[in-house]
């Protein structure tokens, strides 16, 4: 069982920066995300876009982002559980909760905050008629243990970062690795594509373009794919493992059979307050959220965060006298045993 | 004259006809969600940069329209349900040349 004062579901930018303003209240966080690193839709979606309208920075890259915020929250220590989805919540009579991954994790908070942005990630499954049957059977969506390919045959279709960037990793450890795409150009940072060709020439990747993978063959484990050329014949490829990338799509996903209120897909909560939701003790900040006004800014959520913990530390804390307090005058004390603060001023006579 | 009609036609099949403004630099994406025509966190996904394809549509009307980037070219190859009149709206600025312009939103996937 994982511990915290507060466990966040959802690694993205306004969870990591609720993980500094916990640890000002003295209050240790603890994250789920279902990608397999932090930052959310600023690492998933767009890492290489300039954001302008965070508050300082005239300009900065989403992955630029999300490795400061890192920065900022790392001497209060999260923990962190990714590439796993929360699946359920359970309240205990002390009014804490637990929430259980779909690997089994188990947590245990008394506060839970949802900073899950637009839902968790799902891959984007290809229309293939019988593609459920191979799953986790030869055809995988995620790559978290590239040595489950070790001495395989692999097929990856796709044609953005995630299919060349995978289509390199794996050149190196599978028997061989066959990338197929519906057209001859791809899209991904100029060196992935430019490794590539060079794989290619070496004949260390096999590249089948423009063509589409239409079926797949095999009695339980997959043995072979189908795929359709331009000029519409199909061809029969033998390999151990089928991995389709075409993105990810987010998803509500278990969090809306929580009991939590719903509308138009996100979580109502109170934004006269302390952004709880129905359910006392579960908020939810930054994207996932909704009340009359919402913004999805990431300022927006940042400040949801800052007010949320007071709100926490109210629960954790009832009869504590407690005044904000700002980081000019006390600094800051990570869990680290680091301790940040202004340097003393000089008082000296000038003669 | 600062707006012009456009017509969508929802996921369910239902036809809108809605007034489109030409003086606020918006795309057919954020036009669909001013509307709440389709399910918000259905569409426009990637905030309109072309990095998802969650706000393809059919043009069903016989406008020339922008040219596709490489971008968009290159998201579109990765989408499903994919037509030859298949965009991604967040890609399509509203102009004074798609007064009665009729679009059809592709299915969720």
């Amino acid at each position: 069982m994982i511990k915290s004062d507060i466990l966040i579901i959802g690694a993205g930018p306004v969870g990591l920066f609720a993980v500094f303003e916990a640890g000002l209240l003295k209050m240790k966080c603890h994250l789920i995300d279902i990608l397999p690193k932090p930052g959310g839709q600023c690492s998933e979606i767009y890492p290489k876009k300039p954001i302008y309208d965070i508050p300082a920075y005239p300009e900065i890259l989403a992955d630029g982002l999300i490795d400061k915020l890192m920065e900022q929250c790392s001497q209060f220590q999260p923990g962190f559980t990714l590439g796993e989805r929360a699946m359920t919540i359970d309240k205990q009579e002390d009014n804490s909760f637990i929430v259980i991954t779909d690997k089994g994790t188990k947590h245990s908070a008394p506060i839970v905050v949802i900073a899950g942005g637009l839902g968790s990630f799902e891959p984007r499954k290809p229309l293939i008629d019988n593609i459920e049957k191979y799953e986790g059977f030869g055809l995988e969506y995620f790559i978290k243990e590239p040595n489950l390919f070790k001495n395989k045959k692999v097929v990856i279709a796709g044609g953005g970062d995630s299919a060349l960037d995978w289509a390199i990793v794996l050149c190196e450890i599978a028997s061989e690795v066959t990338l197929i795409h519906r057209r001859n150009e791809f899209r991904g940072a100029l060196d992935s594509v430019d490794k590539v060709q060079q794989l290619k020439n070496l004949n260390k990747i096999n590249i089948i373009t423009p063509a589409e993978v239409v079926g797949l063959n095999g009695k339980k484990n997959l043995e072979s794919i189908f795929i359709k050329n331009s000029d519409k014949s199909t061809t029969e490829i033998k390999t151990d493992f089928f991995i389709p990338l075409f993105g990810l799509s987010p998803k509500l996903g278990p969090i809306a059979n929580w009991g939590l209120e719903i509308e138009k897909n996100a979580i109502k909560v109170n934004n006269s307050l302390d952004y709880q939701t129905n359910i006392p003790g579960i908020y939810a900040i930054g994207d996932v959220n909704t009340y009359p006004g919402k913004l999805k800014l990431i300022l927006c959520g940042f400040h949801e965060a800052a007010l949320m913990c007071q709100s926490a530390f109210k629960i954790l804390n009832p009869n504590k006298k407690f005044l904000l307090k700002y980081t000019t005058v006390s600094g800051v004390q990570g869990f680290d045993g680091s301790h940040k603060k202004a340097e003393k001023a000089v008082v000296k006579t000038i003669s | 004259m600062t707006d012009i009609n456009i017509t969508i036609i929802d996921r369910l099949g239902k036809k809108h006809n809605v007034l489109a403004p030409l003086d606020m630099a918006m795309n057919i994406m954020e036009l669909i969600k001013t509307y709440e025509l389709a399910d918000d966190a259905s569409i426009g996904i990637c905030g309109g940069m072309a990095m998802c394809a969650s706000c393809q549509c059919y043009i069903e009307s016989s406008h020339q329209l922008n040219d596709k980037s490489d971008e968009e070219e290159a998201m579109l190859s990765e989408a499903f349900y994919l037509k030859n009149s298949s965009r991604l709206s967040c890609q399509i600025p509203i102009t004074k040349d798609l007064t009665d312009l009729i679009i059809r939103i592709a299915p969720e996937h």
